[in-house]
């Protein structure tokens, strides 16, 4: 199994080991070719795996024991199979004798991953290991990619055969895109409805990053002046400092991009689904526009919305083909008025100096970083004003659990990003809420000396549940307040990293070029925020832009 | 849009727990199951499925599309616009005493239905034919009393020369 992966460019494994691992855990220890880094819980070994696959594009690999090691990758495999990310997960199992027998640390794992990987297996005969290794890494990393879970039983793992690479996968029920229609008529018919379209807006998720399209999603907005609004995970898909980038749109979307998507007559998706956190109020998104759906999975089509034109396919050659087929077009009346609209709704820092701001202290992390790191968000109000107020450069520089929102991804995502690039700075974006969730791994990542700046924007609230409690529950703050808190600077030394407590803007510039110059140990940048600031503009849940903040309500 | 019977056909990869990962889509996807039925086919290295599904067409495009997305799901095969022969085959046991006995011989007759177990008290009736059919002998019988009654659920192919695996 071990060769296997070696084979199959494996370089790393985030993995904790347990019983039924020993053989797996005991191959790895005659292996100098393969880093198995030590995690402190399983879920931070899903969530490094899955760090280092968004930041590197390679496959993700964590591994876990039988039972309860392998229930606690569930949450990793969940938000890995929501933004499509090819991660493998080998998990160790009990005996195939002891099978369905409820086994010390048995735990059916094929069964509860179900719904969250994109396939699983279990391996009851040692000699079928490197065919399945073969076909996990090809169904995970091909097509839509996603996770996919292999269980070992302790006997197969320790069963000695006769190993013989695989190197070729031929899986009859299996073809990485279904139902693929590239076609010159609808090439054709989508540059026809692009050229007749009077206020056209590109919608671009994270299918953009995935399938390295940037740059022809880019010469299309440039050959068109075809404006990009990005989703989360579409962050990057073009650099947002462009001036054809309109940011995010959706729920905590700019004013202006949500603007555009509601008066645009014609949508262009683009390897996005249409989530609920982008549309709001079904009926009332994008009312008057015609869509282009292009997608790599043919079951996106038509799932929430039904496009006009859909083409089934990879992102970068639809692109490049469409690319091909529109007819040049210049600046009309339609980007005139997107640009009053940038004027009229702009992003804004809170000025007043009293407090420390979230927001503020993210726009000196991107004057520090000019937006060239590698930023990785935990979930939460951070992730937000991260998302509006930090401006993506490149594909796969900004990491985020956007479909499950899952609370501890952050900083071992980080830890993974930093190991899969270690040339780059990586920052994790936390709050002190999800921060507390997968602290642990402060003590790994002290070990591979891996220098992940953790930027705490430290509330002493579950702010995002606060701010909805402030607008939509009274101001009934019910489970938040999470002032009983270590304090973070004396956590970080405890650990052996480094810790700065932040109190007043005047202290941030220096904090940030001190975290800079620490190569080898993560810092804690304990920042002491405003306790109740909210994420605007917001558009309360199931709701249309009608309905949009853009300030606190009086 | 009004939810509609459709009768799919899935084919799939012969291998322990594909039902699994058939069944828990559905279940998880919000898909109504009417009837399911399984077997091997001709080669033993695959099983079919029939499946019939209640939902309105944006529904039956999810199920075709999501099902075929499972990697262990070699084809699924939409039977709604294609002309079918359709089969289920249930035993009913009925009451049957006394003067009711010939009564029932004379359903089962025209029918076409067997008579495939009998007892002073009950017979056992075997009857194969299209779901409608079915339904019409079960409410013809349901007067005398029935006992136990077991249905295989509905078994499709496509009337002539298209198969399903071509």
């Amino acid at each position: 199994m071990v060769q296997s992966l070696i084979d199959h460019g494996v370089e790393i494994i985030f993995g904790l080991p347990g019983g039924q691992a020993i053989p797996i855990y005991d191959a790895l220890y005659d292996r100098k070719d393969l880093i198995n880094v030590l995690m402190r819980h399983e879920q931070g070994a899903a969530h490094a795996a899955d760090g280092y696959a968004r930041a590197t594009g390679k496959v993700g690999v964590c591994l876990a024991t039988s039972g309860p090691g392998a229930t606690n990758l569930v949450t990793g495999l969940a938000t890995a199979y929501m933004d499509s990310i090819p991660v493998l997960a080998i998990t160790g199992q009990v005996r195939t004798t002891a099978l369905g027998k409820d086994a010390f640390q048995e735990a059916d794992i094929t069964g509860i991953s179900l719904p969250v990987t994109k396939h699983n297996y279990l391996v009851k005969d040692a000699k079928d290991l490197p065919r399945v290794i073969a076909e996990a890494m090809y169904v995970a990393s091909t097509g839509r990619p996603g996770p996919v879970l292999v269980d070992i039983p302790i006997d197969v793992s320790f069963a000695k055969f006769d190993y013989e690479p695989v190197t070729e996968v031929n899986i009859r029920s299996y073809s990485p895109i279904q139902g693929e229609s590239i076609t010159e008529e609808n090439l054709n018919a989508a540059a026809k409805m692009i050229a007749e379209s009077e206020r056209p807006v590109l919608y671009a998720g994270g299918g953009v990053v995935l399938a390295g399209a940037s740059e022809e999603l880019l010469a299309l907005s440039e050959k068109t002046h075809i404006l990009v609004a990005n989703t989360l995970l579409g962050k990057g898909a073009i650099p947002e400092t462009h001036p054809h980038s309109l940011g995010m749109l959706g729920m905590h979307g700019t004013a202006y991009a949500n603007h555009a998507v509601d008066k645009c007559d014609l949508l262009i998706a683009v390897g996005a689904r249409f989530d609920d956190r982008v549309t709001g109020k079904l009926a009332a998104f994008a009312k008057r526009a015609k869509v282009i759906h292009i997608d790599i999975d043919a079951a996106e089509v038509a799932k929430t919305v039904t496009p006009d034109i859909s083409i089934v396919g990879d992102c970068k050659r639809v692109l490049s083909l469409l690319l091909d087929k529109v007819e040049p077009r210049g600046e009309t009346e339609w980007n005139k008025q997107i640009k009053q609209w940038q004027q009229d709704f702009p992003l804004h820092c809170p000025s007043d100096d009293s407090q420390l701001y979230a927001q503020c202290i993210i726009e000196r992390l991107w004057e520090h970083t000019k937006g060239e790191a590698i930023i990785v968000t935990d979930v939460g109000q951070h992730q937000m004003f991260t998302a509006l107020h930090y401006k993506v450069t490149k594909p796969r520089r900004f990491l985020s659990s956007g479909g499950l929102g899952t609370m501890g991804y952050g900083f071992p995502a980080a830890i993974g990003a930093a190991m899969g690039c270690p040339d780059l700075p990586v920052f994790a974006i936390c709050g002190d809420g999800g921060f507390q969730m997968t602290l642990q791994e402060l003590a790994p990542s002290l070990e591979y000396k891996v220098p992940v700046k953790i930027v705490l924007l430290n509330n002493r609230y579950l702010g995002m549940v606060r701010q909805w409690q402030e607008l939509f529950y009274n101001k009934r703050y019910s489970g938040v307040n999470i002032e009983f808190q270590p304090d973070f600077k004396m956590l970080a030394e405890a650990y052996g990293c480094v810790g700065i407590r932040i109190d007043k803007m005047s202290e941030v510039d220096a904090a940030i070029e001190k975290a800079m110059e620490i190569n080898d140990r993560p810092v804690i940048l304990d920042f002491h925020t405003a306790r109740e600031e909210n994420v605007f503009p917001m558009i309360p849940a199931g709701e249309s832009i009608e309905q949009m903040m853009v300030n606190r309500p009086k | 849009m009004k939810p509609m019977q459709h009768t799919i056909t899935v084919l799939v990869e012969n291998k322990p727990g594909v039902l699994a990962r058939v069944s828990s889509l559905f279940a998880r996807r919000g898909f109504n199951i009417e009837s399911l039925a399984v077997s091997v086919t001709d080669d033993p290295t695959m099983s079919r499925m029939t499946i019939v599904v209640l939902g309105d067409d944006s529904t039956l495009d999810q199920i075709n599309k999501q099902t075929n997305k499972l990697i262990d799901v070699i084809r699924v095969i939409d039977y709604s616009e294609v002309p079918i022969l359709d089969r289920e085959l249930a035993m009913i046991k009925v009451a049957a005493e006394n003067s009711a006995r010939a009564e029932i011989m004379q359903i089962v007759d025209i029918f076409h239905a067997k008579i495939i177990d009998i007892s002073p008290a009950t017979f056992t009736v075997e009857v194969t034919g299209n779901t409608d059919k079915v339904d019409a002998i079960e409410r013809l019988l349901e007067p005398f009393g029935i006992k136990e009654m077991v249905r295989t659920g509905k078994i499709a192919i496509a009337r002539g020369t298209h198969t399903a695996i071509s």
